[in-house]
């Protein structure tokens, strides 16, 4: 009866994290574009330049947040957010409107990215599975592993927020772009006030 | 932070210095017909006594017996502000416990879920059936002789009161008060609703628990979720930016349901009007005759739908399947802690846990039995209605915040809720309807129901 959580809950299915992937060995050159296409995501976030963020996505992209520590699966279990391009979409129409009163004034943020590494075989894939045969083994894609520290402040409050973060970044006629990105925020499963910020 | 910490004024200035809490002319004095005394949301000294007097009288949602469904299994809540175990014993019986060793107070179980054989505590080793029995303590001989009999009535305390219906674990704090069906009244009919939609009446909490606190008072949320108005105005950038999304296809996507569900909020004035408003006696009350299958899942003909009907059919028949995807409740409230809806499965249990702080937790029930989309359907609903960040929910926890914020202002001293007073009908069965789909009746007889609570002595009737 140890642990982390909160009272209540779920019985759902057992917990099984993801296995961990090994970093790999990144060329210098491969891992600055991955950590300025993060740097530039936080810098658009944090100056609230939403529709040029939501550019940095491809149009097939999905944006994660799990509920759930070692979450695996979007569908069978809910998400803090789970959207798809569309759904991003209305997301950032919303946080432009006037009376989106959670976001009205708007929340300030600082994003911190830090620990960036190159891996070696996407999230969720079987355990024991080889690291070869998914996303990255074609050039035209990496998963990028990093830190993230979000300091967020609105109306008198300011909370602090820790994540990790995977990105799967897909080279496209347009540069570096972000196809994938999950945020496993350590508190996920506690009591939350509202949240209006991306992370 | 920006708590605040309000000032103890609960009628008169002099009643400020009196140590005792407010008798009940006191307390009646805060409710009329048509206003409510805005300390009713912000006095601690009220919402103490509303720990004693209504949480600790009420009948509360503990869990649903899906959560305990093997010997062994428990889940963690909390009724009031107190800690409890609801534990499924080994020979099948549901009990619930204060969470708290017998011996010096140390919490047992600090978990939300688990499976054990027993309680084991972290201080000193005492140990717990899952029945609460005290069955060894370590080193027994240091009480003497009679160690037995000393430790007779050292069995985790059990809340007085437990009851199911149709799978849902009620617990009550009070020895005493009316039974779990009496006090559901026709309210029993929003569970069955719940209960009958699903194939073989099966149900199973799953797919997570959203923990959604705001810093305002336990009753804003109820007071909140058959308000017809507030959608309009509170959800106004969600439904445009919905607006501006394509259309929901075929076949449903994830997306499609978040869609759906934020238009649905900007339905004209005229259909909230008529939607149908009910409410019973101890402040229950539901939204009916308003949202119905074809407006929430593309359509009757949408085959993941005609599946689930079919399965329906196999279990119920034909004519019982047809009676049961007729009922069109939205949300229906048990006073003074569950809001709940059955198209989507979902269950909202609140917990008080200052006059203005409240944590709601959010869980979804999956239908073991029906299509495996209908899950999706249900986790998609979820997200976009209770989720933590999702576009509707977070506009409702800012303007409770608000609210709050707006109610320690000692002017003007009453809330009005009185909007469509004195067209409430009295109908067949002990229900009483609102004049129109956006009558306050429900708040009205919320507060005549916390009256009722908070002024009766002794038993309550």
């Amino acid at each position: 009866m140890s642990g982390t959580g909160g009272t209540g809950g779920t019985t759902g299915t057992t917990r099984t994290a993801p296995a961990p992937h090994a970093p790999r060995a990144a060329d210098s050159h491969t891992l600055a574009e991955a950590t300025h296409l993060l740097h530039l995501e936080a810098w658009l976030l944090d100056h609230n330049r939403l529709t040029e963020w939501l550019a940095l996505y491809t149009p097939d992209a999905t944006y994660w947040v799990p509920l759930e520590a070692g979450q695996a699966d979007p569908l069978q279990t809910s998400s803090i957010i789970y959207d798809d391009h569309l759904l991003m979409t209305v997301r950032v129409q919303q946080y432009a409107d006037a009376r989106a009163h959670a976001r009205r004034p708007a929340t300030r943020t600082v994003h911190q990215v830090s620990n960036v590494l190159l891996l070696d075989a996407p999230r969720g894939a079987p355990r024991g599975a080889a690291p070869a045969a998914t996303a990255n083994a074609s050039a035209a894609e990496l998963l990028v592993s990093s830190a993230l520290t979000v300091v967020e402040y609105r109306l008198e409050r300011q909370r602090v927020w820790g994540a990790c973060v995977e990105h799967r970044l897909r080279r496209t006629a347009d540069g570096l772009r972000i196809a994938t990105k999950r945020i496993d925020l350590v508190n996920s499963e506690a009591e939350l006030d509202g949240i209006t910020i991306l992370f | 932070m920006n708590r605040v910490e309000p000032t103890i004024h609960l009628v008169a200035p002099a009643a400020r210095s009196a140590p005792a809490a407010p008798g009940a002319a006191e307390l009646g004095a805060l409710v009329r017909s048509d206003a409510v005394h805005h300390s009713v949301y912000s006095d601690p000294a009220i919402f103490e006594l509303e720990m004693m007097r209504l949480f600790g009288r009420a009948w509360l949602l503990l869990g649903h017996e899906s959560q305990v469904k093997a010997a062994g299994d428990w889940i963690s809540t909390r009724a009031a502000r107190e800690s409890v175990i609801v534990a499924r014993h080994t020979d099948g019986s549901i009990g619930a416990f204060f969470n708290r060793c017998t011996h010096r107070g140390t919490q047992l179980c600090h978990e939300a879920r688990g499976n054990n054989k027993q309680f084991v505590c972290p201080y000193h080793g005492w140990i717990f059936g899952t029945d609460g029995a005290l069955k060894q303590v370590p080193v027994a001989q240091g009480y003497g002789p009679d160690a037995g009999k000393q430790f007779a009535g050292l069995g985790l305390a059990r809340l007085p009161r437990v009851a199911l219906y149709r799978g849902f674990i009620f617990g009550s704090l009070a020895a005493t008060g009316p039974a779990l069906t009496d006090w559901l009244g026709p309210l029993a009919s929003s569970i069955d609703d719940m209960v009958d939609r699903a194939p073989g009446g099966e149900l199973q909490i799953t797919g997570g628990v959203f923990k959604h606190a705001y810093d305002g008072n336990w009753k804003l949320m109820l007071e909140n979720h058959l308000d017809g108005i507030h959608p309009n105005y509170v959800h106004a950038s969600s439904v445009a930016a919905s607006r501006e999304a394509p259309d929901p296809g075929a076949p449903e996507k994830y997306a499609d349901i978040a869609v759906r569900q934020m238009r649905q909020n900007g339905a004209p004035e005229a259909v909230w009007e008529a939607t149908g408003m009910w409410t019973t006696d101890w402040g229950h009350g539901y939204m009916g005759d308003y949202h119905s299958d074809s407006r929430l899942v593309a359509g009757m003909n949408n085959p993941v739908f005609t599946d689930y009907r079919q399965r329906l059919e196999a279990r119920a028949g034909k004519a019982e399947s047809d009676r049961i995807l007729g009922v069109t409740r939205w949300n229906s409230i048990l006073y003074p802690n569950v809001s709940f809806m059955s198209q989507f499965r979902q269950l909202r249990i609140v917990h008080p846990l200052a006059v203005d702080r409240t944590v709601v937790y959010a869980y979804s029930f999956a239908m073991p039995q029906a299509p495996a989309q209908m899950l999706r359907d249900t986790i998609a609903f979820s997200n976009v209605v209770n989720g933590t960040a999702s576009w509707v929910l977070t506009d409702d926890l800012e303007v409770y915040g608000r609210v709050q914020r707006g109610l320690a202002a000692r002017q003007p001293e009453w809330v009005s809720i009185g909007r469509g007073a004195g067209g409430d009908v009295q109908e067949a069965g002990g229900s009483l309807r609102g004049a129109s789909g956006t009558s306050e009746i429900f708040i009205r007889q919320q507060h005549q129901a916390w009256l009722r609570y908070m002024t009766a002595e002794g038993e309550l009737a």
